[in-house]
């Protein structure tokens, strides 16, 4: 293994990675949903 | 170090994939970003325990500069005891921070807020926003700006987050309004404390470190190299400090942000100064809060998409747009703004997008010039160019703006705006000198029959 660095990657379970992404995503989506709902009011929405 | 927290307890085994070490992160980033969302405690805590507007400022403050701090001063630790350790005293310290305020106000004793949120929730912020940066770079060499791109747009992602939960969390415990409930304030915090100490758990149980030898599929190290700013030899922290090209960044930064808060400290204002005329009186207001939204927005992406590009086009030549072009959207801002607001509008936008790229870029710039050994500690000692612009541009804005009163419109920010592009200059003029890193700074080459050279 010293000889020859280790590059595996990307077989971590699946749902663990969309269960991370998912606890940090949809807080993030709520918080930039109440933000978007904001702006048109700058063109007079 | 040995135990759970330990960073042996954490080297990841072959199959585990790279993509988790993002979430990972923003889940500390998200929390600890709160803090920019303070300004929605404010209001509440200001009637309901009868203190002015500085007071209730200085928990915000006190975190600010103890952010800066605790960077400093902890960088060397984090970067010994791994980011397990980094970002479980760092949800320990901003949690307490929320439930020491909660009692302080439970019990009617301000300071204790101040205390709590400020000073112990101000270490974990220090702490918890270097604690991804070296691990990221390490996990991510490709793509240095990418990967602490989307760790530090969280930072600014989590005052979005934060400011209407905050807003509608007040509200349902009578805690808005002119006569707000304390025990609904001292509820909220509580609250707070609560929920992030859960939602910060994934990082630390998630968060890995690669092994020593580890690289991604289809890199080229010998690659890296051709960059000429690009160096893969280590420098210590200590010895940073004591090259001219960390005080080059540490100028580069602290200008870039101090220009970025010239807008931001005065946003709401700038905007209704600007078209006060051009605007019906009704619909002024609400469109300079959604100004402000929208700088936000520009703020967080800014540092996703710009730190994203600096891997393609090289960490120089992206500050060299952040302060070059900076400084020409601030000159059009002054003398076009007024006239045109799509100009008015995208100039804004732009100028907030590098601030918060500045941000973002700056560990991959340090990577590139002092490589990963103590790149934590080192990217911990440059924050305090961010503490120090903190103080300074709204000192600067403020004073400008206070001395011109009783000027109308938009001239009443023309000076404040001139001293922006002046700071730019000398940003972009430091930025130009910096040259690769002597290799007298560098560290020995590692010895390959220990293991205890690259650390993340």
């Amino acid at each position: 293994m010293s000889e020859q660095a280790r590059s595996t990657e990307g077989r971590a379970p699946v749902a663990l990675v969309v269960l991370a992404w998912a606890w940090v995503g949809v807080p993030f989506l709520y918080g930039l949903w109440q933000l978007v709902i904001k702006i048109p009011a700058l063109f007079g929405g | 170090m040995s135990g759970f927290l330990s960073r042996e307890r954490i080297v990841a085994g072959p199959g585990w994939s790279r993509w988790l070490v993002p979430p990972a992160a923003l889940s500390i980033h998200l929390a600890i970003g709160q803090v920019y969302a303070w300004s929605a405690f404010k209001g509440a805590l200001e009637k309901g325990m009868d203190i002015g507007g500085v007071a209730s400022a200085l928990p915000f403050t006190l975190g600010i500069v103890m952010l800066g701090l605790s960077a400093a001063v902890f960088g060397t630790k984090v970067d010994a005891n791994g980011p397990r350790w980094a970002m479980a005293v760092s949800s320990a310290c901003f949690v307490s921070g929320f439930l020491i305020s909660a009692l302080g106000i439970w019990l009617g004793q301000y300071w204790l807020v101040v205390l709590g949120y400020g000073g112990v929730g101000g270490i974990g912020l220090g702490i918890g926003y270097i604690s991804p940066v070296s691990t990221l770079i390490k996990w991510f060499p490709d793509r240095p700006g990418l990967s602490t791109g989307i760790a530090i747009m969280g930072f600014g992602g989590g005052a979005l987050i934060a400011n209407p939960w905050t807003s509608s969390m007040l509200a349902a415990f009578g805690a808005s309004g002119n006569d707000p409930d304390t025990d609904g304030i001292a509820l909220a915090f509580l609250i707070h404390g609560v929920v992030y100490a859960v939602f910060m758990t994934m990082g630390w149980l998630l968060i890995r470190v690669p092994a020593d030898d580890w690289r991604p599929a289809g890199w080229d190290p010998a690659a890296q190299k051709t960059r000429a700013m690009v160096s893969r030899a280590g420098v210590s922290a200590a010895n940073a400090i004591k090259t001219p090209q960390f005080w080059l960044l540490w100028i580069v930064l602290c200008f870039n942000v101090t220009a970025g808060i010239g807008i931001l400290e005065k946003a709401n204002p700038i905007y209704q100064d600007f078209f006060r005329d051009s605007s019906p009186a009704e619909t002024l207001t609400a469109a300079a809060v959604a100004f402000v939204s929208i700088l936000s927005l520009a703020n967080m992406l800014g540092r996703f998409l710009w730190s994203s590009l600096s891997d393609v086009i090289g960490r120089k030549n992206i500050y060299r747009i952040y302060l070059g072009v900076g400084a020409l959207l601030y000159l059009a801002l002054t003398f076009i703004g007024e006239t045109n607001k799509a100009v008015f509008l995208l100039c804004s936008c732009l100028i907030l997008s590098f601030y918060g790229a500045g941000f973002a870029t700056i560990p991959a710039y340090l990577r590139d010039l002092f490589g990963t050994y103590q790149v934590g500690a080192i990217h911990g000692r440059l924050l305090t160019a961010w503490s120090t612009a903190g103080v300074l541009g709204p000192i600067i804005v403020n004073a400008i703006a206070d001395s011109r009163a009783d000027i109308a419109g938009p001239s009443k920010y023309t000076p404040a705006f001139l001293v922006m592009i002046v700071l730019l200059v000398l940003g972009f003029v430091a930025n130009e000198l910096v040259r690769p890193v002597a290799d007298k700074w560098h560290e020995p080459e590692p010895d390959t029959t220990r293991t205890t050279g690259a650390r993340a």
